[in-house]
């Protein structure tokens, strides 16, 4: 994202000029609405309680009494750690030029939030429309607190308070701010526009190999997944294919919770499963409708298809485990809404509402395979199955993202910012191009979390040591770790 | 001096204790319990993954009664508990060396 010079400043220069009888720059003075800042700030509050209580009660649920609480205080825990790191440098490191690794990481240009005054302000996917850059900054954080905090539904009712910790820190700094930066980090519309327009006004040959020269440089200061092309509209790949296959490769290192497959392990409130699943799906409206960062009718088709896609996955994951377990579970019913939702993410400001449901469906119906079947053929215990809904979801969503962006089956298609400098313009598409472009990137997600977290993984069980002893695993990470119940009567 | 212990079906209190109280017996204990017998438990699904739940939610109910009561007192726990299904319960009945009233002191029959 470009920061534009101050407001300040930029109409102190306008007023200059329109005293010396120029009107100049006026127009290019960014001046964030007050409706899109104002559903921005919603929705970064919305993301928040995804979070807090959301992924925390639903997660919480799931798990036995003796370890309700080291749950919450994990998910408590890692969104404050994350907030704090994303200020320092998370930001700067995810959304800043990183001159000569900036295919894969920013620098360090806005850390401790330099220079990311009231004043300074953030494109967005509109021609000249700008959001405050601390809306935009404070946005991603809550998408950056919230993947790791997904990740513990692997390794739950096991994992050291301590390991975990330093295990996040870890991997928000190596994998998720790099990851973050290669999906999402561009010069915005108006940067493309401006320097495509230089390019049209350049009169004579050299004038225009030095615009040139300059919209390739503009078109260039792009994470590497945004350059290949890859659709990501609010975190497929970002957040659900990464936070997923971290989880699974800690539950093969980490192991199976003592008495796996033997003891039973049965959720200890559904009930709080169900409050934190439905405030993920109300929250999830800002997650996803909110990433268009603006509020307009792509955010409004980002909602619709948040609501639709959700409600599609619920009902199919539901119908497919009535049909192979014989009952219709709430269990069920609430996995699929989150199957949906993560399914849609990657989709949403891109497929229509019909090709929505389509995606709905079949993510309930998929994640369910993988969470009952697959999981028992290999016996891993990914105890809250972050891979089978997070991961095998997401991937779901990105591939199908490459499908249902295409204006044949109801989604928007592609965009061009350049054609027409100053318009976004529709991009020609090929559906079996985008298609690979969406899995290269899919590909590239899997490797990097997926090597980079096992060594993460491995490093942090060498040194602190990633399981509590057997022995407060059976007592109960609530009072081993945390020296406190959850209920107590 | 007897006490009748009976494990019967949680929703079956309230008759049982009906029962008994039309009997003169005015005190009771109850104790939620699980246990197994002929009764076979039931199977839970959470996404998938398969629980065989064996251990029944039950009731202990423990009366303590003079010896000559024990007959009608059985009887009635049978006749309010009973459905016919399978898991209805029993009863068990022990002898009682000593009974004490904490308040007042009373022994032995005077104490139940």
């Amino acid at each position: 994202m470009t920061t534009s010079k101050s407001i300040q400043s930029v109409l102190g220069g306008a007023a200059l000029a329109a005293l010396a009888g120029t009107v100049a720059y006026a127009a290019d003075a960014p001046v964030p609405n007050k409706g899109d800042t104002a559903w921005m700030l919603i929705s970064t509050a919305l993301v928040l309680m995804m979070s807090v209580p959301g992924l925390a009660l639903f997660y919480g649920g799931l798990v036995r009494t003796k370890n309700m609480l080291s749950v919450l205080a994990q998910v408590f825990a890692i969104v404050s750690i994350v907030a704090i790191l994303w200020v320092a440098y998370g930001y700067s490191l995810a959304f800043t030029n990183g001159a000569g690794l900036n295919d894969f990481v920013g620098g360090f240009s806005k850390a401790f939030l330099i220079g990311v005054t009231p004043d300074a302000t953030a494109a967005t996917f509109s021609n000249g429309v700008y959001i405050p850059e601390l809306v935009y900054m404070a946005f991603q954080m809550t998408f950056a607190c919230i993947t790791p905090a997904l990740i513990i539904g692997s390794i739950v009712e096991r994992v050291k308070f301590s390991a975990l910790i330093v295990f996040i820190v870890l991997w928000v700094t190596v994998i998720y701010f790099p990851i973050a930066h290669m999906v999402w980090y561009w010069g915005g519309p108006d940067a493309i526009g401006n320097a495509a327009a230089a390019v049209a006004a350049a009169t004579d040959d050299a004038a225009k190999a030095t615009a040139q020269a300059a919209l390739d440089a503009v078109n260039a200061d792009a994470g590497l997944v945004y350059k290949w092309g890859a659709l990501d509209f609010a975190g497929g790949t970002v957040v659900h294919i990464n936070a997923g296959i971290a989880g699974m490769v800690g539950a093969l290192i980490i192991g199976k919770r003592t008495g796996y497959g033997k003891e039973l392990m049965a959720p200890h409130s559904l009930t709080m499963t169900m409050i934190g699943a439905s405030l993920l799906w109300v929250g999830w409206f800002g997650f996803n409708a909110g990433s268009n960062l603006e509020a307009n009718g792509t955010t409004a088709l980002a909602f619709v298809n948040t609501f639709v896609a959700t409600a599609a996955a619920a009902l199919s994951w539901l119908f497919v485990e009535w049909l192979a377990k014989g009952k219709p579970s709430l269990l069920g019913l609430v996995s699929g809404a989150v199957a949906g939702l993560v399914a849609i993410t990657p989709a949403s400001g891109y497929a229509g509402p019909m090709g929505s449901i389509v995606l709905g469906l079949l993510a309930g119906g998929v994640c369910f395979f993988f969470c009952s079947t697959v999981k028992n053929a290999f016996g891993y215990d990914d105890s809250l199955d972050v891979f089978g809904v997070h991961c095998v979801g997401g991937i779901l969503g990105a591939l199908g993202t490459g499908i249902l962006v295409s204006k044949g089956l109801g989604g928007v298609g592609l965009v061009d910012y350049s054609v027409t400098p100053g318009t976004a313009v529709e991009a020609p598409y090929d559906m079996v191009a985008q298609l690979i472009i969406q899995a290269k990137a899919v590909g590239l997600t899997l490797a990097w979390s997926g090597i980079g977290s096992a060594i993460l993984y491995k490093l942090v069980d060498l040194v602190i040591g990633l399981r509590v002893p057997v022995e407060q695993e059976r007592e109960g990470l609530d009072i081993a770790s945390h020296g406190e119940r959850a209920y107590n009567n | 001096m007897k006490i009748v212990m009976a494990i019967i079906k949680p929703f079956k209190l309230e008759e049982v204790r009906d029962a008994l109280t039309s009997l003169g017996v005015h005190g009771l204990t109850v104790t939620e319990v699980k246990g197994y017998g002929r009764q076979k438990g039931h199977t839970e699904i959470y996404r998938g993954a398969e629980y065989a739940v064996s251990f029944l939610p039950k009731l202990k109910i423990e009366v303590a009664v003079a010896s000559d009561l024990v007959g009608k007192v059985i009887d009635a726990i049978t006749a309010a508990a009973k459905t016919g299904q399978i898991g209805d319960g029993k009863i068990f009945v022990f002898p009682i060396e000593q009974a004490v009233r904490i308040r007042t002191g009373e022994r032995d029959n005077d104490a139940l």
